[in-house]
Order: C-alpha cells, then sequence, then structure tokens
C-alpha cells in the first residue's frame, strides 16, 4: 500500500513536467513549420536520382502559393525538358511537351514515383504543416553532424495520414529539421530524409539539400538541392491555372 | 459398285510408286490435322480445368466496381459479404477473397503486386492455403510459382510488404514465404500473394468485406445481389474460348497448305491417268459402260487414296497419336509470359468427333478433287478413245 501510494505521487509530479514537454514539443514542431512554410516561393532545384548503377539529374523551377497552390516546370534533361505540373486544392495536372495533353494525376498513380526518384506524388502533395497533422513529443537530444538536435516523436492526429508516426531531429537553435524519420503503422521504418546546408534567407532558416531515401529499397536514394530560393514574392495568380500548363 | 472398287484398287495397286507417293502426303495430311487438333481441344480442356481449379471455381460474384484489368478499380473494391452467400460460405462452397494493393520488397527490390486475403482453411480452390496456417511471429504468404520467379523469392524467404488502410495510412509488416504453388494459370500467380484473409482484413481495417465471391457448383440460374456482378463460369473463361478460336482459324490455313499440297498430288495424278489410259476408257464404254459409269470408277479410283491413306495413318499415326497423348508436347519456349492459362506441356484430346470429322472432311474433298478431272472423260468421243487419239 504505502509503496503504491509512493508510485502515484511520483507520477503527479511527473504530470506537469511531461505536459510541459508536449507543449515544448509541439511549440518547437510549430517553429519548425514557419520556417519551412511560406505564404509563397520561388524555388530552383535540382533532384539527383541515386540508382543502382548510374544516377541522373533533373533540374526544374517552381512557384508556390500557401499549401494549396504549386507550379512546377522541369527544365532538364532534354527528355522531360517543358514537363509542367500543377497542384490545385489536392488535385494534380501533368503537361507532357511530347504529347501535348495534360494528364490528371489521380488515384493509384498518385503513388507512382515521380521522374524516378523516391518521392511519389502523393509525397509531393501533401505538404500539410506539421501542427496540422501529428502531435508532438519530445523523446531526446542528439547531435547531428555538429548540430545540437532534439528528437521529437509525432504521432499522426488525423486519420488521412500517409504515415502513421515520425521521428524528427530538430536543430535546437535554429528550428529546423535534419534528419525525418517516417514509419508505418506497425512502426517499421519506410523512409527517411536528411537535410543540409542550413541557410539563412529573408529571415528563416532552410535546408538547402535534402536527401530522400526509400528504407526498403535498394538504391542510393534521391538527392534534392535547392539553387535559387526567394519568399514572398508576387506570383501572377493565372500561372496557377490549366491553360498556363501549354504554354 | 463393288467391281468398281475391286478395278479401282488394282489400278491403284498397278500404278505403284506413284500411288504410294500420294498416301503417303494424304497420311501425313491425317496425322498431322488430327494431332493439332487434339492439342487445342487438350489446351482448351487443360486451361479451363485449371482456371476452375485455381482461380474462378465454378463462378464468381465480383464486387461492382472490380475491374481485373484497371488495378486503380481495387482501393473501392470492397463491401461487406451479401448475406445471401453467407450459408453457402460457411459450408465452404464459396469462398470470399479480399484483394489490396502493396509493394513487396524483396531483398531491397521493389515490386507491385496485389495483396489477396484467402481463408486458410478453403477446400475449394488448390492454392495450398493450408501453408497460411503457419504459426509464425510474421505474416504467412503463399505465392505462385511466377511470382516467385519475378521477385526471386523462395520458399522460407522473408521480404517486407507494405499496403494502406482504408484511411490511406502506410502499413508494413515482413511475410514469410510459407509455400509456391505452379498452377499454369498466370493472373492466379502473377503480382499475386496470398495471406490470410483475416489477417488481411484486420490490416486494412475492413472487416467482414470481400472484393469477391467464389462459389463452386456452376449452377446455370443464380440469383442476382444488388452491388455484386454475376460473372458465370462461361464468362470467366470467354478469353480462352476467344483465343482458341482465333488460333483455330490461323490453324485452319495451315490445314488448307497441307491439304492444298496432297490435293495437287491426287490431281495431277487423275489427269495423267485420264491421259494415258485413253484406250482403256474407250475399251470401257465399248464393254457397255456409260460415260457416267466411268467418271464413277475413275472418282472411286482417286478416292481410294483417301481410304489407303487412312490405313496408312492409322498404321504409323495411331502410335505417335497415343504417344502423344501420354507424354504431351512441351513447348519451346517460356509459356508463363503468355498471360494465358497455358501449361508448358500440352496433352492433345483426341476425341470420335474429332476424328470422324478430319477423315470425312479429307475423304469428301479428295473425292471432289478426284471427280474434277475425271468429268473430260463424259466429253470423249469413245471411238476415238479406242483409238487412243488425244483429246
Amino acid at each position: 500500500m504505502k509503496i503504491k501510494t509512493i508510485y502515484l505521487l511520483a507520477w503527479l509530479l511527473t504530470l506537469p513536467f511531461a505536459n510541459l514537454k508536449a507543449q515544448d514539443a509541439n511549440a518547437i514542431l510549430d517553429r519548425v513549420d514557419k520556417n519551412m512554410s511560406s505564404d509563397n516561393r520561388i524555388m530552383e532545384s535540382s533532384m539527383t536520382i541515386h540508382g543502382k548503377r548510374s544516377s541522373r539529374t533533373v533540374t526544374s523551377k517552381s512557384w508556390g502559393v500557401g499549401t494549396t497552390k504549386a507550379f512546377t516546370e522541369y527544365l532538364s534533361p532534354a527528355s522531360e525538358k517543358g514537363t509542367k505540373m500543377l497542384k490545385l486544392e489536392g488535385q494534380l495536372w501533368i503537361y507532357s511537351p511530347s504529347t501535348d495533353r495534360i494528364i490528371q494525376i489521380s488515384g493509384h498513380m498518385l503513388r507512382q514515383s515521380v521522374m524516378g526518384s523516391d518521392l511519389s506524388y502523393e509525397d509531393m502533395m501533401d505538404d500539410r504543416k506539421l501542427t496540422d497533422v501529428y502531435d508532438a513529443r519530445m523523446i531526446g537530444e542528439e547531435k547531428v553532424g555538429d548540430r545540437k538536435t532534439v528528437i521529437l516523436e509525432l504521432k499522426a492526429k488525423v486519420s488521412d495520414v500517409a504515415y502513421h508516426s515520425q521521428k524528427l531531429w530538430v536543430d535546437a537553435e535554429r528550428y529546423v529539421p535534419l534528419k525525418q524519420d517516417m514509419f508505418a503503422r506497425s512502426g517499421q521504418l519506410l523512409k527517411r530524409t536528411e537535410m543540409s546546408d542550413v541557410r539563412q534567407v529573408n529571415g528563416r532558416w532552410f535546408p538547402f539539400t535534402a536527401m530522400y531515401r526509400d528504407m526498403l529499397k535498394q538504391g542510393g536514394g534521391t538527392e534534392f538541392k535547392i539553387t535559387d530560393i526567394r519568399f514572398d514574392q508576387q506570383i501572377p495568380d493565372y500561372l496557377f491555372t490549366k491553360a498556363s500548363l501549354k504554354k | 459398285m463393288r467391281l468398281a472398287i475391286q478395278l479401282a484398287y488394282r489400278n491403284l495397286i498397278g500404278a505403284g510408286l506413284r500411288t504410294w507417293l500420294n498416301v503417303i502426303v494424304l497420311s501425313f495430311s491425317f496425322v498431322v490435322i488430327i494431332w493439332l487438333k487434339g492439342i487445342m481441344a487438350g489446351w482448351d480442356h487443360q486451361a479451363k480445368n485449371d482456371m476452375t481449379r485455381w482461380e474462378i471455381g465454378g463462378g464468381q460474384y465480383w464486387h461492382q466496381a472490380y475491374d481485373p484489368f484497371d488495378p486503380m478499380t481495387l482501393e473501392d473494391s470492397h463491401a461487406p459479404i451479401p448475406s445471401a452467400l453467407s450459408s453457402e460460405i460457411a459450408n465452404d462452397e464459396a469462398e470470399p477473397i479480399l484483394m489490396v494493393q502493396g509493394t513487396i520488397y524483396p531483398k531491397g527490390r521493389m515490386q507491385s503486386v496485389i495483396i489477396r486475403g484467402i481463408r486458410p482453411g478453403q477446400t475449394l480452390l488448390d492454392v495450398p492455403t493450408q501453408s497460411l496456417d503457419t504459426l509464425t511471429e510474421v505474416i504467412p504468404a503463399v505465392i505462385g510459382s511466377v511470382m516467385a520467379r519475378t521477385s526471386r523469392l523462395e520458399k522460407g524467404d522473408y521480404a517486407v510488404l507494405r499496403w494502406r488502410d482504408v484511411n490511406g495510412t502506410f502499413d508494413a509488416a515482413e511475410v514469410l514465404i510459407a509455400d509456391i504453388f505452379a498452377s499454369n494459370v498466370p493472373s492466379a500467380e502473377a503480382g499475386q500473394i496470398y495471406i490470410p484473409l483475416e489477417k488481411l482484413r484486420s490490416m486494412t481495417s475492413l472487416q467482414g468485406q470481400a472484393t469477391l465471391v467464389t462459389f463452386r457448383d456452376p449452377e446455370p440460374e443464380r440469383e442476382a445481389i444488388p452491388g455484386w456482378t454475376l460473372k458465370t463460369k462461361a464468362e470467366l473463361t470467354k478469353q480462352i474460348d476467344e483465343l482458341i478460336k482465333t488460333k483455330t482459324t490461323a490453324q485452319s490455313i495451315f490445314y488448307f497448305i497441307l491439304l492444298l499440297l496432297a490435293m495437287l498430288a491426287i490431281f495431277d495424278t487423275q489427269v495423267l491417268s485420264i491421259f494415258r489410259r485413253q484406250k482403256e476408257i474407250g475399251t470401257y464404254i465399248a464393254l457397255g459402260y456409260t460415260r457416267q459409269q466411268v467418271v464413277g470408277l475413275f472418282t472411286v479410283e482417286g478416292t481410294m487414296h483417301a481410304a489407303l491413306a487412312a490405313v496408312m495413318a492409322t498404321a504409323y499415326g495411331l502410335p505417335f497419336l497415343l504417344w502423344q497423348a501420354k507424354v504431351g508436347w512441351t513447348m519451346p519456349m517460356d509459356t508463363s509470359q503468355f498471360g494465358m492459362a497455358i501449361a508448358q506441356t500440352l496433352f492433345p484430346v483426341y476425341t470420335v468427333g474429332l476424328v470422324v470429322t478430319t477423315v470425312l472432311i479429307i475423304t469428301l474433298t479428295t473425292a471432289i478433287v478426284s471427280y474434277w478431272p475425271s468429268r473430260k472423260i463424259a466429253k470423249m468421243n469413245p471411238t476415238e478413245a479406242l483409238r487412243g487419239k488425244l483429246q
């Protein structure tokens, strides 16, 4: 009886700290969201897909407004040049210059790989804020490279989410994720993203390089490098229309 | 008529090598045509039998959204099992199957699969689902030999299987390949992985649901169930019928060429006989034969080639055909890539109807080809013929 009472008291004493930790974790996640999402952005990037035998690089320029509108134009290689993608409120269209046709990517096609990379169309589509989808809990601290990070465990609070849980290593000073593990409901690690080359742009910290890996698959992963990014720019509305895909 | 047959026989035997060459060519046509038709009948029988045993049973009820040619439909192709089928399922007379899209990662490679949930204790299909009762911490799974070859998985191997639940959330677990089967039915094997039905239902939060229900007895009259489409055995094997029909048409061209060669030889023989035996024709008429009787005599003589060919074909063809029915014909290419239910070794099936029809068609064709040049006799002047003058 005495032992039980001691345990109960100990639990009651630690409860406020646990809540505090959860609050801290969600506050950190909020700061991560503030760094990673923006009202609008114009970005030039290269995506290198490391296959088992060879690698290939695709460069693109994209324009984005909030989390619902995005327009991407592929610039190289020649085989992909002129291919355009438009995301509008959960719908995705692709224009291919070789066929001069616009097709909507939906259903099962959303799960296909983008240009043979480790990213699916769905991965690209789902850019909701982490705080909208996950509850965070701080589970430790660790060094990633030479940066001190806090480790957040994210559990889905909505049902329509691809990854049931995630583990996020967040730079303790800059509030930028440096490593992200995505798990299946069973706890199986499915994908890992490692971010680096963190730079300050318009007062916010942003990783310029990200390495995506499908952890169940062999291969060197997909390296995503930002060559130029600008936030809070004037982006004309007509860009986010199907008509602009054929222009 | 008897005399005509006797005369025809003597003339044919008297012609020696010329007759036997014709008979050999014609007998070859008999054997090849019966063998090829037997192969087609055997394929038809084997394909439908294998499909029944491994995939379609006596027919199926499909969820109304299910389209096997469109994997995108799988996401919405599931519903609670209709109560009208509950008793049949309880009596093992029908088998519910739930189908979900997934991805398997055998040794770090990625392959799209359709996960089929099936009851381990089922007896309706030959799929070795009893192996799904294997006690293991991971999910026991059964795959076909085609899938095993493409994924390079062997019995006892482990691989990670990834799927999505009803909300689209990823889940993944290890599977153990508990057994591998070979069925000759690519649609039951290629890109398919069988796991226990209840396990798949719990994995996907689709309790009590199925994509299709296979029933055992192909009863002709089955009631319509709202939300489900009845697919009879005839509908499900229609593809086989169509393919065999196409193949048979293509083969007919080969039969035609084969028969054409044999008939050309007989036609030439008849023309030569009439040309060289004008005095004989004149003598027959002088002895009181009507012109039509002489035409009949020559026609019987030509047709007798077919009769002799049938006897010769029986002599060497029967042992060959029986041997083929026993050992079958193994195709030189890999049939699993055909996408159709076709065995690597086809066993010909010869029916009485097939043999009789083939013999009748060849004999009738030979009779027509024999009669055709013989019509000239009817126009002959018997006096000139007796003198052996060319007409």
